[in-house]
């Protein structure tokens, strides 16, 4: 099929692709000309979350996702969340000191999920996070853990402290 | 890589119109999470694809000069959520586009499609009816304008003619004005799952709060459409506001309805979920009105 062009920016750098309109975005950033391989292919329906990204503010399941409809859009994945130096930032080190992470394969979803939910700036109960994040799935944790960590993170954020 | 055999991206609606004619076995893609599904799946594989999702022109909500609240078809279901207009006058259509799938599922699922698929579990679909909706409908030949009723044909179908596409969701001020409503979904979970059975209601009291002065009830998944109940609005409507009423109401919404056994639940459990779910919702949109129960 015809390439068509596409101009984004992925991860804070400008792109332009020529792409087969048939990719879905997850495609795109997993594909050779990104190897972003923390966007997992899962459920690829659109149920489990492990392919979540942040485009333009908001969350989306890459994997239903046409990778045309990405032209003109800001695209964010994991590979563009670690602090400029390279380390983790406070909430994957939440995830980390929180055991939020088992096999780890929902984890760069879970991610991508709560840095939209904390970018809110707002101060959740536990209930609304379970409901922010219900779009993703882990079959290891069984969530405990991870709601934890996003609920430290967003209390530390809050309250201006950077560790406990 | 999705099994397509062709997609063309509407540029502008009457670009789309254009495609519409042009490629007439071609199926609409808004925010796919529908149509991607079914071709994943198998059911709509090797399809011809027009996507309208970059069509900014058709996303939004306003208000006509008449008062008339103007949804454009490819708002998401969380951009309904937090529409400010529509938190002011028709809140409960913010809380069932609130119940759709989960944060993702939202943030890509249009109203338009919700509607447009012709699934009767639809969250939105049954509120708008609830809302006496219309729609507007543009093609070749210029634009048209019918009920969400009339649109609804038949499980899956609606009444887009060759060349059309749904360009506005239409709630007239008499409509919406005075009338306060609640919508709930049954299922099995609270996130990623579809109604087993869905009830919106909304009611409009006198100006003392004691009398029924319209009252609309309808479902989603007891028919195979979204459906009204006017054996159940008629059996409240002009009567006082008590629990005899509600009753009433609630027995005569088994008249209208013919939902059946599935997977999720079966058909005599769901006749149970109708009077249940109209007597809840019913009560809560008199609470909401700020009438007295």
């Amino acid at each position: 099929m015809e390439k068509v062009k596409i101009s984004y920016n992925l991860n804070g750098r400008d792109y332009e692709s020529y792409i087969d309109p048939r990719l879905s975005l997850t495609d795109l950033l997993r594909g050779d000309e990104h190897k972003h391989t923390s966007v997992k292919k899962g459920c690829e329906v659109g149920e489990c979350g492990a392919c979540t990204v942040i485009i333009d503010g908001e969350t989306y399941n890459s994997c239903i996702y046409l990778a045309i409809w990405a032209d003109g859009k800001h695209i964010r994945t994991l590979e563009g969340l670690t602090n400029p130096d390279g380390t983790l930032t406070d909430l994957q080190q939440a995830f980390v000191d929180e055991a939020a992470i088992q096999c780890g394969f929902c984890t760069p979803g879970f991610l991508m999920s709560s840095v939209a939910l904390l970018e809110k700036n707002r101060r959740f109960s536990d209930d609304e996070i379970r409901k922010l994040l219900s779009g993703n799935m882990c079959r290891c944790t069984g969530y405990e853990n991870i709601i934890r960590a996003v609920r430290k993170t967003m209390e530390n954020r809050l309250d201006g402290k950077k560790e406990e | 890589m999705y099994d397509i055999s062709a997609i063309y991206e509407a540029k502008s609606v009457s670009d789309a119109v254009s495609l519409r004619v042009e490629h007439p076995d071609a199926v609409i893609i808004a925010g796919g999470s529908d149509v991607l599904i079914k071709i994943r799946e198998g059911k709509l594989s090797g399809a011809e694809l027009i996507s309208i999702y970059k069509l900014d022109e058709l996303r939004g909500v306003s208000m006509d000069d008449d008062g008339t609240i103007r949804i454009l078809p490819l708002t998401s279901f969380s951009h309904i959520t937090a529409n400010p207009i529509l938190r002011e006058h028709m809140l409960v259509l913010c809380e069932a586009a609130d119940k759709v799938g989960g944060p993702q599922i939202r943030n890509i699922g249009t109203i338009g499609g919700n509607i447009s698929n012709g699934v009767t579990s639809a969250d939105t679909a049954s509120t708008l009816h609830a809302w006496d909706a219309e729609v507007e409908l543009t093609g070749p030949d210029g634009v048209r304008r019918i009920t969400l009723r009339e649109y609804q044909v038949g499980a899956g179908r609606v009444d887009l003619r060759p060349g059309e596409l749904l360009t506005a969701i239409l709630i007239k001020k008499e409509n919406y004005e005075g009338y306060f409503g609640h919508y709930i979904k049954y299922s099995m979970r609270s996130a990623m799952d579809i109604a087993t059975l869905g009830c919106s209601v909304n009611v409009k009291l006198s100006a003392d709060k004691t009398v029924f002065e319209d009252v609309r009830v309808a479902f989603g998944v007891a028919a195979p459409t979204a459906i009204r109940s006017h054996s159940a609005e008629l059996a409240a409507k002009g009567k006082p506001v008590c629990e005899e009423t509600f009753m009433a109401c609630a027995d005569a919404a088994l008249n209208d309805v013919t939902p059946r056994t599935s997977w999720r639940a079966t058909k005599e459990f769901r006749l149970q979920l109708v009077h249940e779910l109209t007597l809840r919702a019913l009560r809560e949109s008199v609470r909401l009105a700020g009438g007295v129960l």
